[in-house]
């Protein structure tokens, strides 16, 4: 039976969470359909058909998905799902909004943020804010799965996959999309970022949080992330929060400044390669999943760090 | 109107669980235990709602162990009106607990339900979801603000990248982030008085809910433990072992 992977985009262009989710499908053993359900979304689907490993591109263009609400995605897929083993969706916010709903309408458990295949029908994830990994097996007919994006690799280009337009279901008129604010930014995604530097509450305040870390990250091209302390304390939006209940990272190198290191922030960020500590305390946490330390003043060492690079 | 709050009882979320030495799950024997943060977040909406007179009843509603009361006590001493335990020893899935959720929904008929997004214990963030497409109502998860108006909620939501304001028909079903309002801490006397408020028991069976797990769990293990690396004496030493050592700038 086949695999299908729910796309996520902005009906323009395909979002870099579903080469990593199209990765985690090719473990399953399968072909490989995509869907991408929006409105005005043919680009998108023609992206989909360039990803290595996709048989087939599945495209419902309709008005009533160009929000892409979960309840109307939702009852399109539910009307899919007959031909398919696994519905894969990323592990973000969009797929976690979504993925439970697919399952509850087709009556099957949903397995949330998978960090491994084992076999077709058992998977890895983390519980417990990733203090502990579970392997399940699901009993369901179909597995409806969130996959957590760094744990597998993105799939590459080269495919050439067909493209099937399907009918929309029925618009269900449950939710309407008033307002979408996106934060314009110039940075690398959080999620896809080789490098992130990191603020904690030991910042102060939302001017020195953009005042120290922006001209770091813009030397190394990092993306700018969070722990919840800086989000609660208001230094920054809450879309930069990096933890259990905030984004999953796994950059090449993680500069963590003024982060002491919750276990709740450590559940976002331990599987990056490198992790760099900068913290007055050196009883803090962070230093325990540190590969690099460093003991000091960060007002002083982040503007020095910034000038040697 | 009223609301529906499901709260759950698990490990305090301070405590750092161990892995049982056999894999069979966690050790959560003698540990802390607490109203999940984001249910919290939950029943403070429900009962701000009330107290701005957009409510009128705040029912909690707990699925698990008859220990659970505890929770639906906690959820009352911050103002909710009532309790109602689904009380079972069996393992509760999402699936299920949406299932038992919904039934109490048919009878209960609120307009709103208001479920934390996650809990902290399995990590799932399923529950909302389910419930909503078990109803046929709308979702608005992962709010950050939530207003009632002409039978409809708007709720601001939390997005990749930004925000987002969604108008749900109501019923419906919210699931709380964590800027949505910070909870209060429930005074003395009103903890005394939670005591006294109403609490109902009753079994999946009573709800003609099956709640057999679709998951088995074949083992829980220690995630690969990260070991601390070295202290570096200053910033020109960090520079060198990025460039030199690790190779990352």
């Amino acid at each position: 039976m086949a695999i299908l992977v729910i796309a996520e985009h902005d009906n323009q262009s395909l979002k870099a969470a579903t080469l990593n989710t199209v990765g985690a499908a090719a473990q399953l053993g399968g072909e490989v359909h995509v869907l991408v359900a929006g409105a005005g979304c043919g680009a998108v689907g023609e992206a989909a058909t360039k990803i290595a490993g996709v048989a087939k591109v599945l495209v419902c263009d309709a008005p009533h998905y160009e929000a892409q609400g979960a309840e109307n995605v939702a009852e399109l897929v539910k009307g899919l799902a007959g031909g398919y083993s696994h519905i894969l969706a990323a592990a973000t916010p969009a797929g976690k909004n979504m993925a439970p709903r697919v399952a509850a309408l087709l009556d099957v458990a949903q397995i949330s943020e998978i960090v491994a295949v084992e076999a077709p029908d058992t998977f890895v994830r983390p519980i417990y804010a990733g203090n502990a990994l579970a392997t399940v097996k699901s009993a369901d007919a179909v597995k409806v799965i969130t996959v957590r994006t760094t744990a597998f690799e993105a799939a590459g280009e080269g495919g050439a996959a067909a493209v099937e337009s399907v009918p929309a279901a029925a618009d269900l008129g449950l939710s309407a999309l008033v307002s979408r604010e996106l934060v314009k930014s110039e940075r690398p995604e959080l999620g896809a970022a080789k490098v992130i530097v990191a603020g904690g509450r030991g910042l102060g305040s939302a001017e020195n949080f953009h005042g120290l870390l922006e001209p770091l990250a813009d030397k190394l091209g990092a993306a700018i992330g969070a722990s919840r302390a800086a989000v609660d304390a208001g230094y920054c939006p809450n879309d930069y929060q990096v933890g259990q209940t905030g984004k999953v990272v796994a950059p090449q190198l993680y500069i963590a400044v003024g982060v002491s290191g919750a276990i709740q922030h450590l559940a976002g960020m331990k599987d990056s390669k490198v992790i760099v500590a900068i913290n007055k305390d050196p009883e803090a946490p962070i230093f325990q999943v540190a590969d690099y330390g460093l003991v000091g003043d960060l007002f002083q060492v982040v503007p020095e760090l910034t000038a040697a690079i | 109107m009223k609301i529906l709050v499901p709260v759950k009882r698990v490990v305090d979320y301070n405590v750092k669980v161990r892995v049982k030495a056999d894999g069979s799950g966690v050790d959560i024997a003698n540990v802390k235990m607490s109203m999940n943060p984001f249910d919290e977040i939950g029943v403070e909406e429900a009962v701000r709602l009330k107290e701005a007179a957009v409510a009128t009843e705040v029912v909690a509603v707990s699925c698990g162990l008859a220990a659970s009361q505890e929770t639906l006590r906690a959820a009352m001493a911050m103002g909710a009106d009532r309790g109602i335990l689904v009380e079972t020893d069996a393992e509760l899935q999402p699936l299920a607990v949406a299932k038992l959720l919904k039934a109490v929904c048919d009878k209960e008929q609120p307009q709103l339900v208001i479920c934390g997004k996650q809990a902290i214990d399995d990590d799932a963030n399923q529950t909302g979801q389910m419930l909503a497409a078990l109803a046929g109502w709308p979702q608005a998860t992962f709010a950050s603000k939530v207003s009632i108006a002409d039978g409809k909620a708007s709720v601001m939501r939390e997005i990749d990248g930004g925000v987002e304001t969604l108008s749900v028909t109501l019923p419906a079903v919210v699931t709380t982030d964590l800027r949505l309002n910070e909870p209060r801490y429930a005074t003395l006397p009103n903890i005394m008085k939670a005591k006294k408020k109403p609490l109902e028991t009753v079994k999946p069976a009573d709800l003609g809910v099956d709640v057999a797990p679709r998951l088995a769990t074949l083992k829980v293990s220690e995630p690969a433990q990260r070991k601390a690396g070295e202290m570096v004496a200053d910033v020109a030493q960090l520079v060198d072992k990025l460039k030199n050592v690790a190779k990352v700038i």
